[in-house]
């Protein structure tokens, strides 16, 4: 398969740059959002557009109402989400959440879906406990209790937690903590008596949560797919998770790198065009060429995850670390090219520094896949 | 089954009954490359072979038309072959700068006789290419060249000297850049083709860091050559050289399956290093590499639609070269002292440091990488006075 988009990818494409620019553009969703210190963090009326655009249910199966896509076409979103800055929860929601659901049960699926494709539904994934990504040790506890479970523990890092209807939450089931067995997923309804947050609000603008399970009673319904057997469908949100985000930075890293080039197209010092100095045009080229690598990366993960390929997991490693390192070097360039109103509030260039910031640390910052990569190479 | 699935089939069985066991071990070193020529000593039968059989079914150069020697391939059956090439270990059977720079070039700009000649010599290994761009003035400022063309009607007279010849002392043949016009810098150049046996060519071989001797000076006195072998027109020979620059760099830059597409992480495990810091070190070579590899696979698939951006090899030939010194740097430091040993038996007669020292022109040959990066800010970038 080439790596390049196929022409309904690139009509895909062009509708969503569009709708992104004009609806979801920074003044009308991270600023107005921001500046109102909205307790979501996004705009349920954008939500909505995703709706209609037929974004939200783009990766559910055809027989739920879905569209069945795959992450290619994921990812062509969240590039324009990540060029823009758009908040909204289209990754946790319609990206990993729906990979979560898709081994759900009927009725488990018949729940969620259609709210969720409708754009009002509102789902949250929570993985990590402690401040970094390490969802080989799980510890969060679902014991069992009469027909369901008991949940008990926490979790941190939990994007759109306190906005979501419902929470995907991996809980272990049995085994001791780094076990890879004994792993259960759970989609917990947001009102289940016992659950606690602490919302807080990140670097860039989103709202995170610490959420608390205190013995949280849940039916044996709320179970996705195998009690004990979660860990590959867990790997599966992972995977879909990573890749998305990788995907949302190389559209970031884009973004800014396209507003540097603009600035060193209009500011003048020197009686010159800051962009006519070679320091900066090797920097600015170099920056170009790693970005050109991240993106081809991040499709040809894409494509491998789509296809099923048993290099699908190493190769998502791969685009996420790069799509990091990447990112990072064009947020941090951006800043530093645009000289003193890079570090102001009123230019866009910071926000861009803040997004990759928490896109970074989502579902595991570079080093965490360098070691990956390292463990699924062998050595 | 699809067509192209039909196709791979019929591809990986034929390279299983065609290709010489031996043919299918890496490569471990310059002299392991088969190269061709009129000179040119095939290291076993195993290796003429190869390229003979490949030859004949225009394997040599599988998206050349047929009748230029090709086998017709298109871009995505071209990309097959490469895929099961890789797949069978299989050595290229045939590389050559006429495969890589020349035939292209002519491709595009050379006459229909041109290409039935030249083009057929080159896809039967017949033929050797060098390349007399360079000269002592005129490096990175290549279009300052001097090597000056004599008009006297039916040939020109031509004098001059090149430098960094690669090859010079093997080839059979020379595509080089010739001033025919002393008034005009880019539209005063001619892209002339000459036999290296010409009367008044001579080569004196230059030693690299590397202990090698792979290139040369190139000396012109009163070289005749006659007017037929020009490509493209008088005084635009920029035009060719520049699209021949580009294959150029497209080829050094590894895009096509290059080392430096490969990981080197297993080196670790093999030589029983327990370095916790190296180990980092190899995992995000391993990154880098896997995704240049990827964008190397981009690349090729977009050029063949013409989706890619003209200037884009030089962005791939930067990123490629510089990654690939930084490879050889890991693996010395992976061979600890071993790696230093410069005759030894164990190292293949100092391979380790030799490729080390060998990659370091990667970035200088075919421009230099800080030329790369004016190129990709001006026609790329568009950035201001570029
Ligand atoms: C937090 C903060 C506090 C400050 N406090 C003070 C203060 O108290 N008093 C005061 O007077 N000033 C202050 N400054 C201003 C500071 O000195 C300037 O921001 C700085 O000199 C850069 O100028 P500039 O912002 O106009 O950037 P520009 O000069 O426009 O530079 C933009 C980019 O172009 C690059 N560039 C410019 N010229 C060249 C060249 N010739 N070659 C290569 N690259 C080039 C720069 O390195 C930069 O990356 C402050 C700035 C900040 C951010
Ligand atoms: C192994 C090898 C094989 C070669 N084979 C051939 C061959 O077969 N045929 C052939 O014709 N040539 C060949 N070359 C020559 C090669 O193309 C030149 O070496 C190359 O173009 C650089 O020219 P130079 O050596 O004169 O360096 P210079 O141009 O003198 O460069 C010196 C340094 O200055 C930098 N520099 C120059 N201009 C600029 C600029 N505008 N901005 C910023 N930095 C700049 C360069 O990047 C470099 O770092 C070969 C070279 C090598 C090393």
């Amino acid at each position: 398969m080439p790596l390049y988009h196929t022409e309904d990818q690139a009509m895909l494409a062009e509708s969503v740059t569009g709708f992104m620019a004009d609806e979801g553009g920074i003044k009308k969703q991270l600023r107005h959002w921001r500046d109102f210190n909205c307790k979501d963090g996004f705009g349920h009326g954008l939500w909505k557009q995703f709706a209609e655009m037929g974004l939200t249910g783009m990766l559910a199966a055809e027989a739920d109402g879905g569209l069945a896509m795959g992450h290619v076409e994921a990812g062509i979103v969240l590039a324009e989400i990540g060029r823009n800055l758009t908040p909204s929860p289209f990754l946790t929601t319609s990206v990993m959440g729906v990979t979560a659901l898709s081994e759900a049960s009927d009725d488990l699926r018949g729940r969620w879906l259609p709210g969720i494709i409708a754009g009002e539904t509102v789902l949250a994934v929570a993985i990590d406990e402690g401040a970094k990504h390490k969802p080989e040790k799980i510890a969060c506890r679902a014991e069992r209790a009469g027909n369901g479970f008991r949940l008990t523990g926490a979790k941190d890092f939990v994007i759109h937690g306190t906005s979501a209807d419902a929470i995907i939450v991996a809980a272990r089931t049995s085994g001791s903590d780094s076990d890879a067995d004994g792993v259960t997923l759970f989609a917990v309804p947001k009102d289940a008596a016992g659950i606690g947050h602490n919302a807080v609000r990140l670097v860039d603008s989103s709202m995170a949560s610490h959420v608390r399970f205190d013995g949280v009673e849940l039916d044996g319904s709320t179970v996705i797919g195998e009690v004990d057997g979660g860990r590959a469908l867990l790997n599966k949100v992972l995977s879909a998770g990573r890749i998305g985000a990788a995907a949302e930075q190389t559209g970031v890293g884009s973004g800014a790198f396209a507003m540097t080039t603009g600035y060193l197209k209009t500011r003048k010092q020197f009686g010159k065009l800051i962009g006519e100095f070679q320091a900066l045009q090797h920097r600015a080229a170099h920056l170009y060429s790693e970005l050109e690598i991240a993106e081809a990366v991040v499709i040809k993960a894409q494509q491998l995850l789509d296809g099923g390929s048993e290099r699908a997991e190493l190769m998502v490693s791969v685009a996420k670390a790069k799509a990091a390192r990447v990112c990072n070097l064009a947020v941090r360039e951006g800043v530093q090219m645009h000289g003193g109103v890079g570090m102001t509030d009123e230019f866009d260039i910071g926000l861009y520094m803040k997004r990759e910031r928490a896109l970074t640390e989502f579902m595991g910052d570079a080093n965490y896949h360098a070691e990956r990569v390292a463990q699924l190479s062998g050595y | 089954m699809s067509e192209l699935e039909a196709f791979r089939a019929e591809i990986r069985a034929w390279i299983e009954a065609n290709c010489p066991e031996e043919m299918r071990k890496p490569v471990q070193g310059e002299d392991d490359i088969c190269w061709g020529g009129r000179n040119f000593v095939f290291k076993s039968a195993a290796q003429k072979q190869w390229m003979e059989v490949c030859a004949a079914k225009g394997f040599t150069v599988p998206d050349w038309p047929k009748p230029y020697g090709g086998a017709g391939m298109s871009p995505a059956e071209a990309k097959v072959w490469r895929e099961e090439l890789a797949r069978a270990g299989a050595r290229p059977p045939l590389s050559s700068f006429g495969i890589w720079m020349l035939g292209p070039a002519l491709l595009k700009f050379g006459t229909e006789e041109q290409k039935v000649l030249y083009l057929n010599q080159i896809a039967r290994g017949e033929i050797r290419w060098c390349q007399g761009y360079s000269e002592p003035g005129s490096g990175s400022d290549l279009v300052s060249l001097q090597t000056f063309g004599e008009d006297k009607g039916d040939h020109w007279v031509v004098n001059g000297q090149k430098i960094w010849t690669s090859y010079a002392d093997k080839a059979d043949w020379i595509f080089c850049l010739v001033r025919t016009d002393k008034a005009n810098t880019y539209q005063g150049i001619s892209f002339l083709l000459f036999d290296m046996t010409t009367p008044g060519v001579t080569t004196k071989p230059i030693k690299l860091i590397s202990g090698s001797s792979p290139f040369c000076e190139t000396f012109f006195d009163n070289v005749v050559v006659p007017k037929h072998q020009i490509v493209g027109q008088l005084n635009r020979g920029w035009d060719v050289a520049k699209y021949l620059l580009g294959h150029e760099r497209e080829m050094i830059s590894g895009a096509g399956g290059g080392e430096q597409t490969s990981t080197i992480g297993k080196v670790l495990a093999r030589g029983g290093l327990d370095d916790p810091m190296l180990r980092a070190e190899l995992a995000q070579f391993d990154i880098d590499a896997l995704a240049f590899a990827a964008c190397g696979e981009k690349f090729l698939d977009e050029i063949k639609v013409g989706k890619a951006h003209p200037a884009k090899p030089n962005m791939m030939k930067y990123a490629g070269t510089e990654l690939n010194k930084r490879r050889h740097e890991l693996l010395m430091a992976a061979g600890g002292s071993t790696a230093l040993e410069w005759e030894s038996e164990e190292t293949r007669g100092g391979a380790p440091a030799r490729s080390w020292l060998r990659t370091k022109a990667n970035s200088i040959e075919g421009g230099t990488s800080e030329v790369m990066l004016n190129v990709v800010a001006k026609r790329i970038l568009e950035l201001p006075g570029a």
